[in-house]
């Protein structure tokens, strides 16, 4: 089955193409495009942005296979990344990735049996100062524990991967998530100092939600599956 | 010593919804941009930069206004800014929080960045990762474009400025600029064979400046105070202004402070990051990103000789230098991204070093040979260490790789390995020793002083 972009995706790319002075540059992009439509990068996919950008296929493909955001095999509906770097594993990183190995039935590198959940393991996120977190499709989810862990993974369950985004995700943050009121006490700011400028707390996600004229990218990966 | 009285850089981080135009501009966002587009010279503006003596806040610490200075634009040819949020140096997570908690200050750094460089397009290469900071970055951009801030005629002057985003995809390597600007490209994120420097011949084969996304956002408040002023906030000579620090691993308050450049890593985690997490005692701390040689805090300052940089500190704890550039070169380390990953006595440094070099096994884009098996071998070394299937001779094994892997390739991503890998070996040798007669106990695992924290079982 030959692949396409939506009618409003097509015009994106339209619209990509603007930004750069050469057509390559536009791969990247695309490939997100194409994945956030499609799930992963499959064989059409690849002939169809090989064609699009007018490049060989064998380009395409040595882009895709270089990057570990772009899969290029099928993954669950929601990909689940634990950070095992060091920062994380020293505030129990591993401890997060042993138990989400037992309460999806797979360790990493697997799909869980129902499909529901990839579980991956990440090297560094950036989010340091907020470990341990993972990443689940495209959101943060910070200062983690693992009771909150737990109802991260229910509502993705239950109620699908925008609305656990909602309620659990975090931005930059620098005091305790909300959804995690057990670990605020460890989040207390320290007494000023004359100095030191202690950054401001993270206001509560539900609020940060991605606004509807311009939404982030949709938290389901597999996104409008045909 | 100069205190900071307000935050800067972080000035607008506490605001409700800091991150829209309305109100990042009621406290004060594109004033500078406007003033410096309409009624200065680019030529002046440089300058500022120059006077403020900003060493590049992506880890090299590179004089940021050296490298402007770098371009001598040919007939033809356009001038490209490229802002590097690739953010993935583990323990350093500052470029973050300017991308979601004001996002205007960077974009109004790259506004007048490019008014005086000379640019008229702006790249802002950000990690796949960070979809939710892409997203507020975009609207952010849109923003400003609708407010006529950015397009053909910016401030209404007669040069035009655009800003755009460009999604990564899952590559550290991609932070190094020259592999960025190849991943910009739409190519494998293989770093390139410098000389040419991107000042000379950088994205799409232009002149091009590559900057941090702290270092572009520190812009608009070195423009406004004067580069001497902002320059003069430092505690150190020649490495000028405030910065962002990050503390993360076993202290009590993990997280990000702004403050001068040049205090110590003391202060940083006991007066800004509320000491150690259950007052145990700090084993070693990494100070600016796993590339940077790991500080041991009983090893002291040997500079006896009054001609030494660091004579002032002789005798002193590695950890009561002051964090500059040129100070922490001369202690052997690198300042590096200014975050700091702290590890307490529980911390096996076999076990942390491996954690490290998986990392770097993980991330070698395979284009050089020394790098590409080296990093692997370094982990296969250390897997049998922790194992107890090691040897004495591995311990030296670690260090004659590392020294072979270093200068010998394309990139600095092989010396960024093999530099703390060294650290850790010439620092605790009697760590790795012991590993190599007894493995690592079985039990000993790095997150053990903060499992029942996080509620983890055995």
């Amino acid at each position: 089955m030959a692949f396409a972009l939506t009618p409003e995706r097509e015009q994106e790319v339209d619209d990509i193409l603007t930004r750069y002075p050469a057509r390559r540059a536009a791969l990247l992009p695309v490939l997100w495009l194409c994945q956030r439509q499609n799930g992963w990068i499959t064989p059409e996919v690849v002939e169809y942005v090989a064609e699009r950008l007018e490049l060989s296929t064998s380009i395409v493909k040595g882009v895709v296979t270089f990057y570990t955001m772009f899969f290029d095999e099928p993954v669950g509906e929601n990909v689940v990344w634990v950070c095992r770097t060091l920062s994380c594993d020293l505030r129990g990183g591993k401890a997060v990735q042993e138990h989400l190995e037992s309460k999806l039935g797979c360790s990493a590198g697997h799909t869980s049996a129902d499909g529901k959940f990839t579980l991956l393991k990440a090297e560094c996120l950036a989010a340091c100062g907020q470990a341990p977190m993972v990443q689940i499709n495209d959101y943060y989810y910070e200062n983690l524990d693992l009771p909150l862990l737990d109802r991260i993974i229910d509502t993705h369950a239950a109620k699908g991967g925008q609305a656990a985004a909602a309620e659990f995700s975090t931005f930059a943050s620098y005091g305790a998530p909300s959804g995690s009121a057990s670990r605020s006490a460890t989040s207390v700011p320290p007494p000023p100092t004359e100095e030191a400028v202690r950054l401001a707390s993270q206001p509560p996600p539900a609020s940060n939600a991605p606004s509807a004229s311009n939404p982030p990218p949709p938290g389901n990966t597999t996104g409008e599956e045909s | 010593m100069s205190g900071l009285v307000k935050p800067l850089l972080s000035s607008r981080y506490g605001i409700e919804e800091s991150w829209k135009l309305a109100n990042a501009e009621r406290a004060g966002a594109y004033q500078i941009a406007r003033q410096s587009l309409t009624t200065r010279k680019p030529a002046e503006l440089k300058d500022e930069v120059k006077k403020a003596n900003i060493r590049g806040r992506g880890g090299a610490g590179f004089p940021a206004g050296v490298k402007w200075g770098f371009l001598n634009k040919q007939e033809g040819e356009e001038i490209y800014l490229v802002i590097n949020a690739d953010e993935s140096e583990p323990g350093t997570f500052k470029d973050r929080s300017i991308m979601d908690l004001d996002p205007h200050r960077l974009i109004e750094g790259a506004i007048i960045s490019c008014f005086a460089i000379d640019a008229h397009v702006a790249y802002i290469y950000v990690r796949g990762e960070l979809a939710f900071s892409i997203g507020r970055l975009e609207q952010a951009i849109a923003e400003a474009r609708q407010a006529g801030y950015l397009g053909e005629r910016p401030f209404g002057i007669d040069h035009a400025i655009d800003v755009h985003v460009h999604s990564g995809a899952g590559a550290y390597i991609c932070g190094e600029e020259t592999a960025l600007l190849n991943s910009l490209e739409g190519r494998r994120g293989e770093p390139r064979l410098k000389p040419p420097f991107p000042a000379v011949k950088g994205a799409f084969g232009m002149p091009t400046i590559v900057n941090n996304v702290e270092t572009i956002a520190s812009v608009p408040d070195i423009v406004e105070m004067g580069g001497e002023a902002w320059s003069a906030l430092s505690r150190l000579p020649g490495d000028g202004g405030v910065r962002l620090y990050g503390v993360s691993g076993h202290v009590n308050n993990p997280g990000l402070f702004e403050a001068p450049v040049g205090i110590t890593m003391r202060e940083l985690i006991d007066d800004y990051a509320g000491g150690m997490l259950g007052d145990r005692p700090l084993k070693a701390v990494i100070p600016g990103g796993s590339s940077t040689p790991v500080l041991d805090p009983r090893r002291k300052v040997d500079a006896p000789n009054e001609t030494y940089p660091l004579h002032k500190w002789h005798g002193k704890s590695e950890i009561d230098v002051p964090m500059g550039v040129d100070t922490y070169r001369a202690l052997g380390t690198m300042l590096g991204t200014c975050c700091a990953i702290v590890m307490d006595e529980t911390v096996n440094m076999v076990e942390a070093c491996r954690n490290l070099m998986r990392f770097y096994k993980h991330e070698s884009c395979g284009q050089c040979t020394p790098c590409r098996e080296g990093t692997g071998w370094l982990v296969d070394v250390l897997d049998n260490l922790c194992a107890g299937r090691g040897a004495i001779e591995d311990v030296d094994l670690l260090v004659n790789i590392s020294n072979n892997m270093m200068g010998n390739t394309i990139c600095a991503f092989a010396d960024g390995t093999a530099m703390p890998m060294l650290g850790m070996v010439q620092k605790f040798r009697e760590e790795f020793m012991e590993a190599a007669i007894n493995g690592v106990p079985d039990g000993v695992r790095h997150d053990d002083s903060v499992r029942a924290m996080v509620g983890g079982g055995a």
